[in-house]
């Protein structure tokens, strides 16, 4: 008896817990719904959490996504359009021979620890950047600056070794943020910085909380805590899109879930330009692809609109080579290699590679496997027949595909800003391009004024092209979708960086 | 009786360390290194091996082994490859979300399987009993995420009653906790009573046809109350079995529910750490899942020996 006595107050308990539930469900929904005049703050849903805060020491987009331009600040930042604008340097002069620049700070400007931000916080934090404390890889943007002078509290010189319109750009990328000396100690998991957020809590494995400070020195940003909540996939943020839990889903991986939200009045849609390239690499190094007209073959056996539109319905753009289009030295390059099966043909002819069998290694990326199926048909149709081996990414990608160099054809996408030279001008590179015609002018182009630098890039990057070092299958878009009252999402994605400051409801 | 317990003991420290072995070396067989994924693409030779020598992974493998698993009996996992801190109160903090998860949805899964699975006995000859042992069916063959998946299509996306995703401590905020919780406790609960709801029919038509059974309704007692009188202590044993059999499959259950429903436990923390080669946290949680489940089958032998006095004697 005693039992049933028990069933029975269980299922009470349990009734009532299911009104009660329904019940409180039901009172956040409407809070979303009609709180948005007085809304202060805004959900941004994730794909990849950064395993910790400190991208001086561990790679991957994730952390400068949270961080960046949030948190952490430099003396310049990229604006939507590509172009360098002033920040927490209020402007620069450089020198006649193009080799110092002399940076004018702007006063007021606090760490979120409550220390100024001075000329020798510039001095430490790009010292920094060139000494052991950093382990990133991406340090070595900053291997061209000879020293660096304190001239005043605001006032601070930076001398390179020569002339480089690379490096001020990359100083409005994270090896340009500028940190206190005495903020450095835990960055894994305390970022200081004097940006317009600070970061409030971080809740592993769920989101990192900001909220706007009392005492930033620009302007209040458009919200007053901003939440970054991580998914591990493109459908779990949409379905927290849909349920009312997030407000933005920021660079959406999954293009095919879109059409509900496009003809809902409730959502918008928004496609930007990002910095990442699809690349179809072709090992240089290895047969049949050490063969420039294999290669070539390939550029003309892939339609490359097709490509965009099977794989990620029609988002993204085509460009024709290795350049975003918010590159000073972009050019449209799709003429180069129109799409011509006939050409492609008999280019293979004439490398004596007919009927050719390689194996595709294909990482396992959204992106990576959408693509993956109309290349190999594509490829098919001339004469190649690809085998496509799935590669864990990016674990088993990075060891067998870019260390060992271990592959035929891949495809990946490149995320870095301005990564061209990164990607061709070196031949321990894991596409094993031969760098020797391009070497020099790279250099030239790099140390010669602006006129210059654009001219000599696209030098650079025609001579890739022509010798088919890669395809570069189209720009991956950035998608987002969001309730359709926030205002103020910086669509394009062009540096690393979320930048939430513009970021506000209707 | 207690030689039983020390035999259990033994069983239970000989199983654990073998399972250290066989997780280390399995980590060590599978590619990818973790100071390149660290690292990223642009590392260099010497910025690889500064971070190969920093994480340890240089080491001779029998080295990197004892320095692991020593420390493991004292909470001392080492330090986290990714996150860069000790790895034991990260872990500590799943563990509780993941315990959260799997209690209670074996208190759903009972709730629903012990009337269910009696009902489905007592009326087996019955159209709804048959009803019953029908859908049972159906949940067995039903995989946990696909009931997970399919929740969140009808009661959060569909009818917008339950958020789709996310956690809050239940200290944190209570009513936000339990509507957070239903529906991957739901998923879990769901599948698993349909397969101990099997059970119990089993074990209580067993237990149906036995003699003394039968001499307490000769004795004029209703057929549900002779069984509960008589029947369900020993229909218990079977079920009992089953369910710590199934607490350790709901522990497995439960790691691809939190992947479902973004749920920072246990299960997420694997995922993330093994697509990382965060080795250390990756064996660390596999260790922590083992001795979970070994727990789990020494106190059930324990509980044998009290409920059943003849288990007891045969010691």
């Amino acid at each position: 008896m005693r039992l049933s006595k028990n069933y029975g107050r269980a299922a009470v308990v349990l009734l009532a817990g299911s009104l009660s539930l329904t019940a409180c469900s039901a009172g956040s929904g409407g809070s979303t719904a009609d709180g948005a005049a007085e809304n202060t703050a805004v959900t941004v849903a994730l794909t990849g959490e950064p395993v910790n805060l400190d991208f001086t020491t561990t790679a991957g987009a994730a952390i400068p996504q949270a961080l960046m331009s949030n948190v952490y600040e430099g003396l310049v930042e990229i604006d939507q359009d590509g172009e360098i604008q002033p920040l927490l340097a209020e402007s620069w002069e450089l020198s006649e021979d193009r080799k110092t620049y002399t940076f004018k700070l702007r006063e007021g400007a606090k760490f979120s620890n409550g220390e100024a931000f001075t000329a020798e916080d510039v001095k430490f934090s790009i010292e920094r950047v060139q000494s052991d404390a950093w382990v990133s890889s991406l340090k070595a943007k900053m291997d061209v600056v000879d020293f660096v002078e304190v001239v005043s509290d605001t006032e601070v010189a930076v001398t390179l070794k020569q002339p480089s319109n690379a490096w001020l750009f990359d100083m409005g990328t994270l090896v340009g943020a500028m940190f206190d000396p005495s903020g450095v100690d835990d960055l894994a998991n305390t970022a200081i910085g004097t940006g317009p957020y600070a970061i409030e809590a971080w809740n592993r494995g769920q989101s990192i909380e900001l909220a706007a400070r009392d005492d930033y020195w620009g302007e209040k940003p458009g919200v007053e805590t901003a939440s970054l909540r991580y998914f591990a996939d493109a459908v779990a943020t949409t379905n927290a899109l849909q349920s009312g839990d997030v407000d933005v889903v920021y660079n959406m991986q999954a293009p095919e879930l879109l059409s509900s939200f496009e003809s809902d009045d409730k959502f918008q849609v928004l496609e930007g330009t990002s910095n990442g390239e699809i690349v179809l690499s072709m090992n240089n190094n290895e047969a049949p692809f050490d063969d420039v007209r294999v290669r070539q073959a390939v550029m003309h056996a892939i339609d490359r609109q097709a490509v965009v539109d099977t794989a990620w319905n029609g988002y993204g753009t085509v460009v024709g080579g290795p350049v975003p289009p918010t590159d000073p030295y972009y050019e449209d390059l799709n003429d180069v290699y129109p799409y011509d099966p006939a050409k492609a043909k008999e280019l293979l002819k004439e490398a004596g590679a007919e009927n050719l069998n390689i194996t595709f290694t294909v990482p396992t990326r959204p992106y990576a496997t959408a693509v993956s199926e109309i290349v190999v048909s594509q490829l098919a149709e001339v004469g190649i027949n690809a085998k496509i081996e799935s590669s864990e990414f990016p674990a088993v990608w990075l060891d067998e595909v870019f260390t060992k160099q271990d592959y035929q054809m891949s495809v990946v996408l490149a995320v870095e800003g301005r990564d061209v030279l990164s990607m061709f001008n070196n031949p321990d590179y894991y596409l094993g391009y031969d760098n020797s015609k391009i070497k020099d002018k790279a250099a030239e182009a790099d140390a010669a004024d602006e006129a210059g630098y654009v001219s000599g890039m696209q030098d650079v990057v025609r001579t890739i092209v022509d010798d088919a070092a890669a395809n570069v299958l189209f720009i991956f878009p950035n998608i987002v979708v969001a309730d359709a009252n926030v205002t103020g999402i910086p669509a394009n994605s062009v540096t690393e960086a979320l930048d939430l400051t513009n970021i506000g409801w209707k | 009786m207690a030689i039983r317990l020390l035999i259990n003991l033994a069983r239970f420290v000989v199983t654990y360390v073998a399972a250290t072995v066989l997780v280390f070396l399995f980590m060590r067989t599978i590619p990818g290194d973790p100071a390149q994924i660290a690292l990223g693409v642009n590392a260099t030779p010497e910025l690889l091996a500064q971070t190969r020598a920093e994480f340890g992974t240089d080491r001779p493998l029998i080295v990197q082994y004892f320095d692991w698993a020593l420390g493991l009996p004292f909470g001392d996992f080492g330090i986290s490859y990714v996150t860069r801190q000790d790895i034991s109160p990260l872990v500590l903090d799943r563990v509780q979300v993941s315990l959260i998860l799997v209690v209670l949805a074996m208190i759903v899964a009972l709730l629903i399987a012990i009337p269910f699975g009696t009902y489905a006995a007592v009326k087996h000859r019955n159209p709804s009993g048959i009803v019953i042992s029908g859908i049972s069916q159906l949940g067995v063959a039903l995989p946990n995420f696909l009931a997970g998946i399919l929740l969140v299509v009808v009661f959060a996306v569909g009818l917008g009653w339950f958020p789709a995703n996310g956690w809050t401590p239940p200290g944190e905020d209570f009513g936000d906790f339990l509507s957070r919780v239903f529906l991957p406790v739901l998923a879990l609960a769901s599948v698993q009573g349909a397969i101990l709801t099997r059970y119990v029919r089993s074990a209580v038509m067993e237990v149906m046809s036995e003699d003394y059974l039968r001499t307490a309704r000769a004795k004029g007692l209703g057929k549900l109350e002779a069984l509960v009188k008589h029947g369900l202590r020993n229909a218990s044993i079977p079920v009992l079995t089953v369910t710590s059999v199934q607490l350790a499959a709901l522990i497995i259950g439960a790691v691809v529910i939190e992947r479902v429903f973004v749920i920072p436990g246990l299960g997420s923390m694997l995922l993330d750490a093994v697509g990382n080669r965060d080795l250390l946290t990756v064996q660390s949680v596999v260790m922590v899942l083992v001795a979970i489940t070994l727990i789990i089958n020494l106190v059930v032998d324990v509980l044998y020996t009290v409920l059943d006095p003849r288990i007891r004697k045969k010691a």
